[in-house]
Parts: C-alpha cells; sequence; structure tokens
C-alpha cells in the first residue's frame, strides 16, 4: 500500500467510475420510442460462416416490417424491429435469445437458420416463454410448443427431392454434408428412402463447417462415379466446394448434383458460372410467376437494388412476419399461447402461393418444387408438386 | 485403393502441402526469424486475397480483354501490398513490443480484430470470390483414372517458385545475409554496423509479402470473407511449431508430412477425424521433441 495519495486515489476512482458510467449507459435496457409501438427480435447471423445464408433474411423481415407499419402496423401499433447478430455461433444465439426475450420484452423472435442454432436457442424460448417463427428449411424431427416452422421440414425437401431424383435415372446416390446436425439427419433419413425407392448409397462424406478443402471427398466421388450426388453442405464452404468441383471437371454438365440447402443467395456468393447446373430443391424459386411473388421481387429489388436475389428462407422469412401479424390480429392479442392458438389454420397469400400453418402441428402445408440452376444464377423450375402436408416425424 | 487413388491421393496432399507452406513460410520468417507472434498473420492473408479481389474487379471493369491475366497481376499487386503494410505494420506498431512476446501476442491479436471488422466494413460480411482463369480450369489427365486440376498444379508450381525465391533472398543476397546475423546475434550485428531497425522492418515485410501471396492463391479455391484469415492462422501455428521456429526446412519438413497425413487420413476416415488425428500427432511430437522436427542453436 506504498504510494496512496489524493491524485493517485481521484485518478483511479476517477477511471472506476467513468468505466463504469460508460457500460451502464450500454446496457440501459431500449426504452421504446413511442408507447404504442410493438417489439419484434430478429436473430440472424450477420458475420460468420452461415452470414452468406443467413444475413439476407433480415432484410426480407425489415421489409415486412416496413410493408406493415406503411399499412397502419398490428391492430394499429407499429412494429419496432430489434436486430441481433447470432455471429455463426450457437451460444450467441443463445444469449442474444435472453437478451430479446427478458431485456427488450419483445412480442416474438424471428431467428436462426441452422438447426444448431435453433437447438440452443429452444431452453431459453422454454425458460422466458417465448415464440420463435425459425424461417429455413430443416431435418424435421421436431415440433417444439414454441416455434412456428415456415419453412420446409425432411418430408417436404429430403424425402420429396430423393423421390425425383430416383425418377430421373437415379440409381446410385453420393452423400455430403457438412458436420452437424442437420446434414447428419438429412442422410439418416434420405438412406431409407434411397433403400425404398430402390437405389443405393455409394458414399458419405462430411466436413466441418467453414472447410475449405474437398479434394479428397472430390476423389472419393470421382471413385463411386455416382448418379446424383445429394449435397447438404452448409454455409461458406459451398463457395469453395462448387469452384472445385469444377476444377475436377465434374461441373453440372457432367455430374448430376441436388442440394437442399443453396438458393439463389448462396449462388450469388459461389459465383454463378460454378453453380450452373446444378439442381436445387426448394419450396420458393424467384423465378415463380405468379403476381404475390412479382409484387414481391419488384419490392426487394426496389429496396434493395436491382442486383439483389431472393432465395427460399428469405421468403420464408417474409412470411412468418406476415403469420405473425395475421395471428396476433386474429387472437387480438400478442399473448404467446393465445397467437400460437390462432396460427393453427392460418392461411397467407405468400409469394410461393398459398401457404397454410397446420392444425397442430406448426409447421406449414405448402408446394415443393426442384430448380436446375442458369447461368444468370436464377432456377428453371424442372419439378412442382401438388400441396404437401408437413409431417415432422416421418415414417421411413 | 486401386494405383489411380493413390496417385490422385498424393497429388491431393502435395497440394495441401504447398498450400500450407505458402502459409507458414511468412510466419516462419516472422515468428521464426524475429521471434514475433503474429496473430494478425491470418488477416495479411486476407489482405491478400482482398487484393486479389479488387484486382479482378479492376481488370472486370476497365481492361476485359486482358481478364485472362488479372491472376499474374493479382499475385503481384498483393504481395506489394501486404509488403508496404507490413513494412508499415513493423515501423509503426511492431517494433515497440520487441523482447515482449506476450504483449506482442496481444497486440496483434487485437490487430487482427480491428483488421477484420475493417474488412466487414469495407467489404461486408458476405463472401467474395473471384472468377476463375480460364487456362486454369479443367484438369492434365495423364491416363483415364488420373485428373490433376490444373489450378492446384499452378499452385504447386508458384510455391516452388516463392519457395526458391526466398532461399535465394535469405542465403544469396546481402540482406539475407544481414537477417541471418541478426536472427542470431542482434548486439554483434549491431557492434558490426548493421542497421537492425532497417533489417527488422525489410524482414517483416518479406513475410507480410509472403502472407499475401498466400492469400492471393486462395481465392482459387475458396471463398473470402473477413473471417478467412482465422481459418488459416491455426494451421499455420502448427506447422511452424511442429517443424522448429527457427528452421525453414523444418517448416517445409513438417508442412510436408502434416499435409500428406492429413490427405490419407481423410481418405480413410472423416475430415473432422482426420484433422482430430493429425493434431494428436503433433501434440504426441511436441511431447517427445518440444523444439519440433528440426532446432537450431540461436542466441536469444
Amino acid at each position: 500500500m506504498g504510494n496512496i495519495n489524493r491524485r493517485n486515489f481521484l485518478q483511479v476512482s476517477g477511471s472506476l467510475v467513468a468505466t463504469s458510467v460508460v457500460s451502464g449507459v450500454t446496457m440501459w435496457p431500449n426504452i421504446s420510442l413511442a408507447a404504442d409501438t410493438v417489439k419484434l427480435g430478429l436473430l440472424h447471423s450477420l458475420t460468420g460462416t452461415i452470414a452468406i445464408a443467413e444475413a439476407a433474411l433480415v432484410e426480407a423481415e425489415k421489409m415486412a416490417i416496413d410493408e406493415i407499419n406503411a399499412a397502419g402496423g398490428v391492430m394499429g401499433r407499429l412494429i419496432e424491429p430489434i436486430i441481433e447478430d447470432g455471429a455463426s455461433d450457437w451460444p450467441t444465439f443463445a444469449e442474444k435469445t435472453k437478451k430479446l426475450l427478458q431485456r427488450d420484452k419483445v412480442a416474438a423472435i424471428i431467428g436462426c437458420y441452422t438447426s444448431a442454432s435453433r437447438k440452443a436457442v429452444l431452453p431459453v424460448l422454454h425458460q422466458s416463454h417465448g415464440l420463435l417463427y425459425y424461417p429455413t428449411y430443416y431435418e424435421g424431427q421436431e415440433q417444439d410448443k414454441s416455434v412456428i416452422y415456415t419453412s420446409q421440414e425432411a418430408t417436404q425437401s429430403v424425402i420429396s427431392a430423393i423421390e425425383w431424383m430416383a425418377k430421373q435415372q437415379g440409381k446410385t446416390f453420393f452423400l455430403v454434408g457438412s458436420d452437424y446436425i442437420y446434414p447428419r439427419t438429412c442422410n439418416k433419413i434420405a438412406k431409407p428412402t434411397i433403400a425404398r425407392v430402390g437405389g443405393s448409397v455409394v458414399g458419405e462424406e462430411y466436413a466441418p463447417l467453414g472447410h475449405t478443402e474437398f479434394s479428397s471427398i472430390i476423389s472419393k466421388i470421382r471413385a463411386a462415379k455416382p448418379d446424383w450426388i445429394y449435397s447438404t453442405v452448409v454455409g461458406g464452404s459451398n463457395v469453395a466446394f462448387y469452384k472445385q468441383l469444377k476444377a475436377a471437371g465434374l461441373d453440372g454438365s457432367k455430374q448430376k448434383l441436388l442440394s437442399t440447402v443453396v438458393s439463389e443467395n448462396e449462388i450469388d456468393g459461389i459465383g454463378k458460372e460454378n453453380a450452373v447446373g446444378y439442381y436445387a430443391c426448394m419450396g420458393y424459386f424467384q423465378s415463380l410467376k405468379n403476381p404475390q411473388n412479382e409484387r414481391f421481387v419488384k419490392a426487394i429489388k426496389a429496396k434493395y437494388g436491382q442486383n439483389r436475389v431472393v432465395g427460399d428462407p428469405m421468403e420464408c422469412a417474409y412470411n412468418a412476419v406476415y403469420l405473425w401479424k395475421l395471428a396476433a390480429e386474429k387472437a387480438k392479442s400478442f399473448d404467446v399461447d393465445k397467437v400460437i392458438a390462432a396460427s393453427a389454420g392460418l392461411e397467407f397469400d405468400a409469394p410461393e402461393g398459398k401457404i397454410r400453418i397446420h392444425a397442430n402441428n406448426q409447421h406449414i402445408a405448402k408446394k415443393v418444387r426442384i430448380g436446375r440452376a442458369r447461368s444468370d444464377g436464377q432456377f428453371d423450375i424442372v419439378y412442382e408438386s401438388d400441396v404437401v402436408e408437413p409431417n415432422p416425424f416421418p415414417k421411413i | 485403393m486401386s494405383f489411380d487413388i493413390i496417385v490422385m491421393q498424393v497429388f491431393n496432399g502435395l497440394s495441401l502441402f504447398t498450400i500450407l507452406l505458402l502459409m507458414a513460410l511468412g510466419l516462419a520468417i516472422v515468428f521464426g526469424l524475429m521471434g514475433v507472434i503474429n496473430m494478425a498473420h491470418g488477416e495479411l492473408m486476407a489482405l491478400g486475397a482482398y487484393a486479389t479481389y479488387l484486382t479482378a474487379q479492376f481488370f472486370a471493369h476497365y481492361l476485359p480483354s486482358l481478364m485472362d491475366w488479372y491472376l499474374l497481376a493479382a499475385i503481384l499487386i498483393a504481395f506489394c501490398v501486404t509488403f508496404a503494410f507490413g513494412y508499415a505494420l513493423e515501423r509503426g506498431f511492431i517494433r515497440w513490443f520487441y523482447n515482449r512476446p506476450l504483449d506482442t501476442l496481444l497486440a496483434t491479436w487485437g490487430l487482427s480484430l480491428i483488421l477484420q471488422q475493417s474488412y466487414r466494413s469495407i467489404f461486408g460480411s458476405q463472401e467474395v470470390s473471384v472468377p476463375l482463369t480460364t487456362w486454369l480450369s479443367g484438369a492434365w489427365e495423364p491416363s483415364a483414372g488420373i485428373y490433376l486440376p490444373l489450378n492446384r498444379i499452378f499452385i504447386i508450381g508458384l510455391t516452388i517458385l516463392v519457395t526458391f525465391g526466398v532461399y535465394l533472398i535469405l542465403y544469396k543476397t546481402r540482406m539475407g545475409l544481414r537477417s541471418r546475423a541478426v536472427t542470431q546475434n542482434r548486439a554483434m550485428s549491431s557492434a558490426v554496423g548493421i542497421n537492425t531497425n532497417r533489417i527488422d522492418a525489410l524482414t517483416f515485410a518479406l513475410g507480410s509479402g509472403l502472407a499475401g501471396i498466400a492469400g492471393s492463391v486462395f481465392t482459387m479455391i475458396g471463398s473470402t470473407n473477413p473471417g478467412t484469415g482465422q481459418l488459416y492462422i491455426v494451421d499455420s501455428f502448427i506447422v511452424v511449431v511442429f517443424g522448429g521456429v527457427t528452421s525453414l526446412l523444418g517448416t517445409a519438413a513438417s508442412g510436408f508430412l502434416i499435409a500428406q497425413s492429413q490427405t490419407m487420413l481423410e481418405y480413410l476416415m472423416s475430415g473432422s477425424m482426420a484433422k482430430v488425428s493429425i493434431l494428436l500427432l503433433v501434440i504426441v511430437v511436441l511431447y517427445l521433441r518440444p523444439n519440433g522436427l528440426f532446432s537450431s542453436k540461436v542466441r536469444s
């Protein structure tokens, strides 16, 4: 305790007070700007390896919010979006969900892309009684009472896609995916489905998320010579995978490949010339021809630039905001339980066509489509099904 | 495993080796010769990659007829940009931290975060990619089953050139002689009349320039985003430390060992398990030989 004099004491205590004031101010709870707004949390990865797929979802959600606010808001209250970055890190997603529910007191959260992030968020939703709208295709096997799933589950993506591939001279399949729950579960579902349609699996490989060296996997693909590659490689790794496939001579004209996770947004990052000729199975494609989609795409381009592309998750995120609005209006309340109860059977005229929330499993009944990538980054639609009822726990 | 597969896997291992070597050479010079732990080395690679991206954009807009040759210009530009940046970095930032390795670690880590955020602010957090040059697409097929992608052959050739160039600079020029002198005995070199400040700056700049070339080369294989540097920095450090920090030959040897083992293991087990096995191997060897595979005596 040597040199305590007044100057030292004032310096140290002054800096302590300053830091605590600064940190206190930054942690001050978000006070609503106006009394008549309702808060909606938007939680996505704006940075990291998943940003290539997920960052665009915030833009679609913001556009939906702006449209709703321009028309008077929800039950007379304007929506105030609170945007948080999950940074492609699952614990961060859980942390931000806690912050949105407990500190900001949002009425609902629209968020997550990877199944890992959704799983990380579930316990927080249960604890704080929150509601999540999950706008991304996923592997099914889940029906959580705090989540409304606005995009395809396995029967509407994996199973439909494999049945279609089998009809296109598909006898041998090579499964490639990123190493986490979604691709592994999809392949678990894919294998018995492939057996059921009379095909066989000639390879199953996984690479860590963010991995960029696919040379060994591509060597195995060349050795196995599959009719179809079924790819669940997610996020930034797709750029490396597609580029290396092309450099190895396995581009879209020589090797049939179908992915359930590559939309127009990913192709934008991969480079159109690297993805030409490959297939994707989605519920929505930007090239769909119907009046709601034309209006939707025009609005996106007007707001975010003529070079903006729109993929399935963006459209499902846009739908999620509207589905929440319609449910809240039907329930005449923002209370989570009432909104969920009001969601059953709710219909909406989405850019992909009419969609309907299933009466009791919180998933969406929608059409399944398969498209082939063109040289301009858009998809030619080669198959469109009838409305497929969602079944998150299929018997396979 | 047929003969074709073995040949292709050996080639893949060679390709991975050259990539690791490009990444690790720059770090070996900075870490090995100067003792500076530069956690921002990955971001310097990203700088080279972004410089390549900008060059590609420039050629696409103003010189579309020369588009096929943008890669050669890009590699040169990436080297110059990162060389200059490294020189400025050393003079303005790193040199305050000599003899304080832990502080260098922390300071350069902070620098890497700053650089990542600058890339995010300037280029956006989305991936950017460059078009593949036409004369590097496709592959060489010496026989029916063997398919050797041209861009990887190009990378192997480039690495041989670069390594040879670094060898020439370090062992056949006066600057290289002075650099090695400073590494071995700084006080004596200074007494003999070598301008240690200038040599430090040039050596660091050379290491950074090599990182820039590495980054430029990666644009051919994968995409670039602000976090790309983080993917490679750990591998680079492992290669350098495993080979022996002060030995460039050690870096080459360890890179070769790690690359070939990883490729072989990736064929036999999944990518994640192969990585785990390699890391276990490195841990075991470092336990038995703490100074790495090759170590030379250096007076600190």
